[in-house]
């Protein structure tokens, strides 16, 4: 079994290769990227040390993206269920709508760092494409953003808003047509352009550089979860946080903070989408863009199609860093289908004023489960992390109706 | 057979003429078709690269995904291509063969299993995309074991100080990526500053066979014709593509376009 080391940042766990575990991760990319993914090593490394970029982006998450985000508790809910209190920590109170605010922002603030003027990024459910193109229209960057054909017309709110705010959105119509086609083009996109472009990869993926840039930014949720925790029980309370698993992006950022507990004391569990599954069905470690990771595939080795209603969720790896949260056992996995998501949506909405996006009320639906089965004590914290009006559609076809 | 792709630089070189590499996907657009295609233009190439299809090839233009698309859609496996390269070998047996694929594809396959097979069924050299430099020494020591050539490759991007490094750790063979592209795009440099790149690095190891790939068309083939060696890929791979599109016979074509090609750089 991987062991974590304490102390340390789980993203700088690696060895000289990129590689987590001796297992995870990597830099399987072509010689043309070997130059850029370095200078931007050493850059993000100098930046992340630099107080005058740390003072930026604060103010940045403050004043660009509303400062901290809420954490309360379910009463409807936790009554409903009758076991564990229930409590939200809604990251999609942000502006931007989800966690991918913090990682679009950050990447922006390095792209315009690096002096370079363009940047590319991938994007499923059209979270991390919105907040890319919002962030590079603030800072006077050029955004193009890769989106699969499919995606594009199932989250048509999301690239609407790319639009407006002036990025090019790339429609990507090879495959499955879904984000993992996206990336793949994003990535082809960043070889073909690597001298002015900066690229932004939207979640805990790629090669070993993309990933840690984005568990770092997202890391901000568990630093501001952390103290509101100790607000709330004057101490960390025994607790299980609870988030969605597509790539892996919120969760590293929802459990961050929390990685050198006991996992008596506070539990990770991970929700990913019960047909895009690949952590919680025992996938094979394959390497899909740029990394060596837990993925879906086919006996020959090709990477496998996937499907999820959640346009976020419906890709076939995840990331390395979920890879070595699962080896070490400090994180555990399961999944929840596109009908028990659905439901979780119905319960939650009925009985509170938050409004999940798909992604989220897979996590929503583990909650579900869960909490009669534990006590009052127990804590269950599920990272909120999306708003639901972009699906408002599929909510619509699904259920029927979409709550005001 | 030994160090047949040495050879094969070696008879280029005595007609004062680059090396022509031909790249094709296996199975594209069929099994037996694109075998029939490497046999048909094997008397005009010096060397003929063999692409392993994935379905996420991240370092591919539109072409080369369009021939692995077709022949992943028939079927083909790696088993196949064994297959297929030991069928080439027994009519071309002193032509070299080199396979070209992503490292997932050896990585699930194993990477011991995966070059016994290569040995046993005659490749004579391999070209993994995305297992750069230093993390390919273990594969490329490995390869060298079993007499197979491991190609490293050398982008616009590479640093003279990786570069010598690279060269150090290089067999027979070296690949430079001419413009900083997937396959298949036009050329983004001027020849002259593409035949600089390349001078650069022959300056370091003048003994290593170093070819030219990336936007090498009928129409730039010549320009470049200094160079030890030429690949020719995405070009042809249109070609295939456009041959089916107009229900033409795409061995046919695919020679005439080999021997253009040819005739160009002799």
């Amino acid at each position: 079994m991987i062991k974590l080391k304490k102390k340390t940042p789980l993203i700088d766990q690696h060895d000289k290769f990129g590689f987590y575990g001796n297992k995870f991760g990597g830099n399987y990319c072509a010689e043309t990227m070997r130059k850029p993914i370095e200078d931007l090593s050493k850059l993000f490394e100098k930046l992340r040390k630099d107080r005058k970029f740390l003072k930026k982006r604060d103010h940045y998450f403050k004043n660009y993206l509303g400062g901290e985000t809420p954490f309360f508790k379910l009463e409807n809910l936790t009554k409903h269920l009758g076991g564990a209190q229930i409590w939200c920590k809604d990251v999609s109170a942000i502006n931007g709508d989800a966690h991918k605010a913090y990682h679009a922002t950050v990447n922006a603030l390095i792209c315009k760092e690096s002096g370079k003027r363009y940047i590319a990024g991938d994007t499923g459910a059209g979270m991390f494409g919105k907040n890319l193109a919002m962030a590079a229209k603030k800072m006077n960057l050029k955004c193009k953003i890769f989106m699969g054909t499919k995606d594009i017309s199932r989250q048509a709110p999301n690239v609407k808003f790319m639009r407006d705010a002036g990025a090019e959105v790339v429609p990507v119509d090879s495959g499955s047509k879904t984000l993992v086609d996206a990336v793949s083009e994003c990535m082809r996109h960043y070889v073909s352009n690597c001298d002015n472009t900066h690229l932004a990869v939207g979640s805990a993926i790629g090669c070993n550089i993309f990933l840690k840039i984005c568990a770092w930014s997202t890391s901000q949720i568990s630093r501001e979860l952390k103290k509101q925790l100790i607000k709330e029980f004057g101490e960390i309370p025994k607790l299980k946080l609870i988030n969605v698993i597509g790539g892996g992006s919120s969760a590293l950022g929802f459990w961050n903070e929390f990685i050198d507990y006991d996992k008596k004391h506070v539990e990770l569990i991970g929700v990913e989408a019960k047909y895009a599954a690949p952590l919680s069905t025992n996938a094979k470690v394959a390497i899909l863009h740029g990394a060596a990771q837990y993925c879906l595939t086919n006996k020959e080795g090709q990477i496998a199609e996937t499907h999820s209603l959640s346009a976020g969720l419906d890709y076939p790896g995840s990331s390395p860093l979920h890879g070595l949260l699962k080896d070490s056992g400090r994180a555990r996995y399961t999944n929840a289908s596109d009908k028990e998501a659905l439901a979780a949506f119905k319960l939650i909405t009925k009985l509170e004023d938050i409004r999940p996006s798909l992604e989220p009320a897979h996590a929503w639906s583990e909650c579900i489960r869960l909490a009669p089965k534990l006590k009052k004590s127990d804590v269950l914290v599920v990272n909120n992390c999306g708003k639901g009006y972009k699906d408002k559609k599929i909510y619509i076809e699904q259920l029927g109706y979409y709550p005001k | 057979m030994k160090n047949s792709i040495n050879n094969a630089f070696k008879i280029a070189k005595k007609e004062n003429r680059p090396a022509l590499i031909s790249y094709t996907v296996c199975g594209d657009n069929t099994k037996d078709k694109s075998l029939q295609i490497l046999n048909s233009i094997s008397k005009n190439l010096d060397i003929a690269e063999w692409g392993i299809p994935h379905n996420c090839p991240t370092a591919d233009g539109e072409d080369i995904q369009n021939s692995s698309y077709r022949a992943l859609q028939n079927g083909i496996r790696l088993n196949d291509i064994f297959k297929l390269v030991k069928r080439f070998k027994k009519t071309n047996p002193f032509k070299p063969l080199i396979l070209m694929g992503y490292y997932q594809m050896i990585f699930n396959y194993g990477e011991k299993k995966f070059i016994r097979k290569c040995k046993v069924s005659g490749v004579d050299g391999l070209i993994v995309v995305d297992l750069s430099f230093p993390d390919n020494k273990n594969f490329a020591k490995l390869c060298k074991k079993n007499s197979i050539c491991f190609v490293q490759l050398i982008a616009p991007t590479t640093t003279v100080k990786r570069m010598r490094e690279i060269i150090k750790n290089s067999h027979e063979m070296i690949y430079m990526i001419s413009t900083i592209s997937t396959t298949g795009s036009a050329l983004k440099y001027s020849i002259k500053k593409i035949i600089n790149n390349y001078n650069i690095i022959k300056r370091i190891k003048p003994s290593k066979n170093v070819v030219i790939g990336f936007g090498i068309t009928e129409k730039t083939i010549s320009n470049l014709r200094s160079a030890d060696g030429l690949v020719v890929g995405s070009a042809i791979c249109r070609e295939i593509t456009r041959s089916l599109k107009d229900r033409q016979n795409p061995v046919t074509n695919v020679s005439k376009l080999v021997k253009k090609l040819k005739n160009k750089i002799i």
